[in-house]
């Protein structure tokens, strides 16, 4: 992997920014096995990265990123490559404007150089659900990197580019950044912008930083954090994210009900080995109960199928999109357009999500799981009176082999069962590397805090960092 | 054909829902232009128009104080918390596949309209208001093999004023919508024109026998633009229903559209092909909390609304219908005749006023608009109660009086005195010049007869002298001090 740092070093030591563009590009060619990327932005980014060198040349500020190469996931709009959220319904959709995120990096001097792959429309677990072919988790090519990031997880694993972005709505950060030994930075909903980001479930949506290292991830974090007056739920940003473990949060509870049974014996080992060294290092650690957490799989699956019908009905083959051949009627249309534009599991979701809202079944299906969801955050609200942070695993196991659930898509949702929970509360949550399992795949630590309190959970995850580093 | 003592042992109730149009400068949830007048389809939209993918929703903050501004005409409260749902359904105009209204805590709720229908008031409960975007607009060429659609509109900010089924006849539910209309154009929050649809109306109409418990089945007659759609569907409804019933049919509950061309409702979707618009709360629009400060201070900036102006207007002495000729009229073409009006000193100079604006100045208008003129412009309160003086003085007939004031229309700088004069429109009250032109008069042998029947006590012939005094006066001479001084004259 390589960090933000090496890149820096590299600039000053002489470095081109149009060699250090094309030593990304490069990679991204030569890694092309592992199917991470789905397109290049080649023209653009080395356009960029001469103006910068000419900025740099003439002593000008060219912002705190300057002509550090990322990659972003294809279900943000960017100029300069197609935006196709790996899905055949937009696979030739150009997008006339950009996600904020994208546009608050390019100003602080970063170049995107290429589009990752993920479930189609972000929809999966594995990266085995994009149009586009599976991606291949670079510690095995056998297994999958998690998803619905999982090609910005693989190219930051792979060493392609030091940071990728990824949208988490129910884990598709951090469950890829687990199974690629990754940092991965699900934030307080609202944290950044969602302006430019194709929707998937709206209450839950989030975007963040995946990195070879924490204070990489707290440093795009703090570029792309903070309100914006195109995203209504946006929040104002604080000071800073940049990891001062002073302000580490000191007390810690462990989440018992996701160490019971079902967890892979090498993942909750090490999760326990974790808590023994932060025990170690001065923290209080015990275990705690959030009893509606075994829940939260079983709400995720209402509130955001329901949520997802919803966003998707705009995919209707007239405006943009795909658009059949089959033209009957206006019905034929929608019908032909919809079926061959969504894959199996888009369609899975909008059903399931048309269904937990129609009228006879809404009270049964979606407002029972907004009050169990009521009824969850309010038991984090509580825990965190008591704890300055939660831990826990990312998932119940390391990355799985390609295919192996593709058929079982409960078992492939089972996969979500330690993610769903603070998405649905809207709670920061990371995921930092915390070892390997006896197969040498890498293992995620989960740190969840309160709302808004990413500050210090940037100082906890550097903390993790460092006592796993000696 | 039924007898009309059998259409009379039924009752009709009738609830209407009224969809406004704001007149805010950008749409409920984006940038782009609100106003697509002298614009190509499409030109007015954004991509949230086109429900590109990673567009989001931003509250137009205009259209919620708009929506308070309605509400308190309403005389409603408005919710401290309001928030958005999702409507769902398919269309080509629809391009998110929702529409993003509210259902379960709209901005506007409990109001009511006092509306005059003939001498008496009837009191409709307002159920609520909401606040939604409207949708595009389709259009099916005859013939063709495919439809247009026309976002322009889509996203436009529209209330929807939900009443209670508190009317019962057609006459009551022209007269509500009426002063609905009234309403929302004093209250300042739309354009109010029809034509264009800044108004439509859907009418809920059901009948049942006088003195029944319980209501007859309802139909809802869908997206009627004017006033007088809105009386011609219901009495249609309600007689299309109660022949129902008189031959033993039922009233199938249903959405029905109205043709113009045939004058008549034509059945479009019944209750079981209804659609599950499955609602639910907009993830992407936060709840609009709104302070008493705000709401308070948007009480503060409401002008006069109809009920108090017609009781300030009566209150003049001005008749009932002038009154509501004038209300009526400032809002149909943005006037400024009630302040005018009620701006002016003393009952008689308001009479004075009302009349002129009531019987001349509207279709003196109306005609110079018909022939592509320009109308000029009102004159001040104050000119007018200048013109009034001068009227009371008698230096200004009444025709001169008007033509004056219409003269002011397109001369906005000109002083009225000077204006009169300049035209020639001021009347001689001099008595001596006046003597001297009567006596000229008198001694015309033609006047003879008319001189010799005055003086027999037949005053009838008086008005003839009067108008060859004028005649002579070159229609200068004050008429009323003519006859006093012909009679002085001849001596009766």
């Amino acid at each position: 992997m390589i960090s933000i740092d090496d890149i820096k070093n590299k600039i000053k030591s002489g470095a081109t920014v149009r060699s250090i563009i094309e030593d990304a590009l490069a990679k991204i060619e030569a890694a092309k096995e592992f199917n991470a990327v789905i397109s290049t932005l080649r023209d653009r980014a080395l356009q960029r990265a001469d103006e910068i060198d000419q900025r740099l040349k003439n002593n000008e500020d060219v912002g705190i990123l300057a002509g550090i190469p990322f990659i972003a996931k294809d279900n943000f709009l960017a100029f300069g490559a197609k935006t196709t959220a790996a899905s055949n319904m937009l696979k030739n959709f150009e997008a006339p404007y950009q996600a904020t995120a994208i546009e608050k990096l390019e100003a602080a001097g970063a170049i995107l150089v290429a589009k990752s792959n993920l479930d189609a429309f972000a929809h999966g677990g594995s990266t085995e659900n994009s149009d586009f072919g599976a991606t291949k988790n670079p510690h095995n090519p056998k297994c999958v990197p998690g998803g619905s990031s999982g090609g910005s997880a693989a190219a930051v694993a792979l060493g392609l580019v030091p940071f990728a972005l990824g949208t988490d709505t129910g884990g598709s950060i951090r469950q890829p950044a687990s199974f690629c030994g990754v940092v991965g930075i699900k934030p307080t909903y609202g944290a950044v912008s969602r302006y430019g980001v194709i929707a998937m479930a709206s209450s839950t949506d989030t975007i963040g930083p995946l990195a070879s290292c924490v204070e990489d991830a707290a440093l795009v974090f703090d570029v792309i954090a903070g309100r914006d007056e195109r995203d209504s739920t946006t929040l104002k940003k604080p000071e800073s994210f940049y990891p001062i473990i002073a302000d580490r949060p000191k007390k810690i509870g462990i989440i018992k009900e996701y160490l019971n049974g079902g967890v892979q014996p090498e993942v909750a080992k090490s999760v326990m080995t974790q808590a023994e060294k932060l025990k170690a290092a001065g923290y209080a650690v015990e275990e705690v109960s959030l009893p509606s957490v075994s829940l939260g799989l079983a709400v995720y699956y209402i509130v955001v199928p329901a949520e997802i019908s919803s966003n998707f009905q705009r995919y209707d083959g007239i405006k943009f999109g795909h658009s059949a051949e089959e033209r009957g009627d206006l019905q034929e249309l929608y019908g032909q357009s919809r079926d061959q534009g969504f894959n199996a599991e888009n369609k899975r979701r909008i059903l399931i999500g048309t269904y937990v809202l129609s009228s006879g079944y809404i009270d049964a299906y979606y407002r029972k799981a907004q009050t169990v969801r009521t009824k969850l955050i309010n038991e984090f609200t509580d825990a965190f009176k008591k704890y300055d942070a939660l831990i826990g695993p990312v998932a119940p196991t390391t990355a799985f082999r390609l295919g192996e659930n593709v058929n079982d898509p409960l078992q492939m949702y089972l996969a979500d069962i330690m993610t769903v929970s603070a998405s649905l509360a809207g709670l920061p949550a990371f995921s930092v590397p915390a070892g390997k399992d006896q197969a040498n795949m890498p293992i995620g630590l989960q740190i969840i805090g309160a709302q808004q309190s990413d500050a210090q959970l940037f100082s906890l995850a550097k903390q993790i960092e460092e006592l796993n580093r000696g | 054909m039924l007898d009309k003592s059998v259409f009379d042992s039924y009752q009709p109730t009738i609830g209407i829902e009224c969809h406004v149009q704001f007149k805010t400068k950008t749409k409920l949830f984006s940038g782009a232009d609100n106003d697509e007048r002298g614009k190509l389809p499409n030109q007015a939209t954004s991509p949230l128009c086109f429900g590109l993918p990673g567009t989001l929703p931003i509250l137009n903050k205009e259209a919620v104080r708009l929506a308070v501004r309605a509400g308190l005409a309403l005389n409603a409260n408005i919710g401290k918390i309001s928030s958005f749902d999702r409507k769902h359904y398919f269309y080509p105009d629809l391009p998110k596949g929702y529409q993003i209204t509210q259902l379960d805590r709209p901005i506007v709720l409990d109001g009511f309209v006092d509306v005059p229908v003939g001498e008496s008031m009837v009191r409709v409960r307002i159920n609520h208001a909401h606040l939604e975007e409207d949708a595009g607009k389709s259009t099916h060429p005859a013939g063709a093999e495919y439809s247009l659609v026309d976002l322009n509109r889509a996203g436009t900010p529209l209330l929807e004023i939900v009443s209670e089924a508190d009317m019962h006849s057609s006459a009551e539910a022209k007269a509500y919508v009426q002063e609905l209309y009234l309403l929302m154009k004093y209250a300042d929050v739309t354009f109010g024109d029809l034509q264009y649809g800044n108004m439509r109306f859907d009418v809920n109409v059901s009948v049942a026998k006088k003195g029944a418990d319980e209501l007859g089945t309802r139909t809802e007659v869908k997206n009627l633009n004017s006033f007088r759609a809105v009386e011609r569907a219901i009495e249609f409804e309600v007689k299309r229903q109660i022949e129902l019933l008189e031959t033993g049919k039922a009233v199938r509950q249903e959405t029905r559209g109205w043709v113009e061309a045939t004058q008549k409702t034509v059945p479009q979707r019944s209750k079981e092909e209804a659609m599950d618009y499955r609602y639910f709360p907009e993830p992407d629009v936060p709840p609009v909390v709104l302070s008493d400060e705000f709401i308070e201070e948007v009480r503060g900036s409401m002008p006069m609304l109809p009920s108090k102006l017609r009781a300030e207007i009566e209150a003049r002495g001005i008749d009932q219908q002038t009154a509501e000729t004038l209300i009526l009229r400032d809002a149909l073409t943005n006037s400024s005749y009630t302040k005018t009006v009620l701006a002016q000193e003393g009952n008689e100079a308001a009479r004075f006023a009302a009349n002129f604006i009531a019987n001349r100045d509207i279709s003196y208008c109306d005609g110079l608009e018909k022939d592509g003129k320009s109308v000029g412009e009102l004159p001040s309160a104050k000119k007018f109660l200048a013109v009034f003086e001068l009227r009371q003085k008698g230096e200004l007939s009444s025709n001169n009086a008007d033509a004056l004031l219409f003269a002011l229309r397109h001369r906005p700088e000109a002083e009225p005195r000077e204006l009169a004069e300049e035209l020639g429109f001021l009347q001689e009250n001099d008595s001596s010049a006046l003597e001297a032109i009567i006596s000229k008069v008198l001694a015309e042998p033609f006047n003879q007869k008319a001189a010799e029947d005055i003086k027999s006590g037949q005053m009838k012939a008086i008005g003839f002298l009067v108008g060859q005094v004028m005649k002579a006066s070159q229609g200068k001479a004050n008429p009323s001090a003519v006859r006093d001084l012909i009679i002085k004259q001849i001596g009766v």
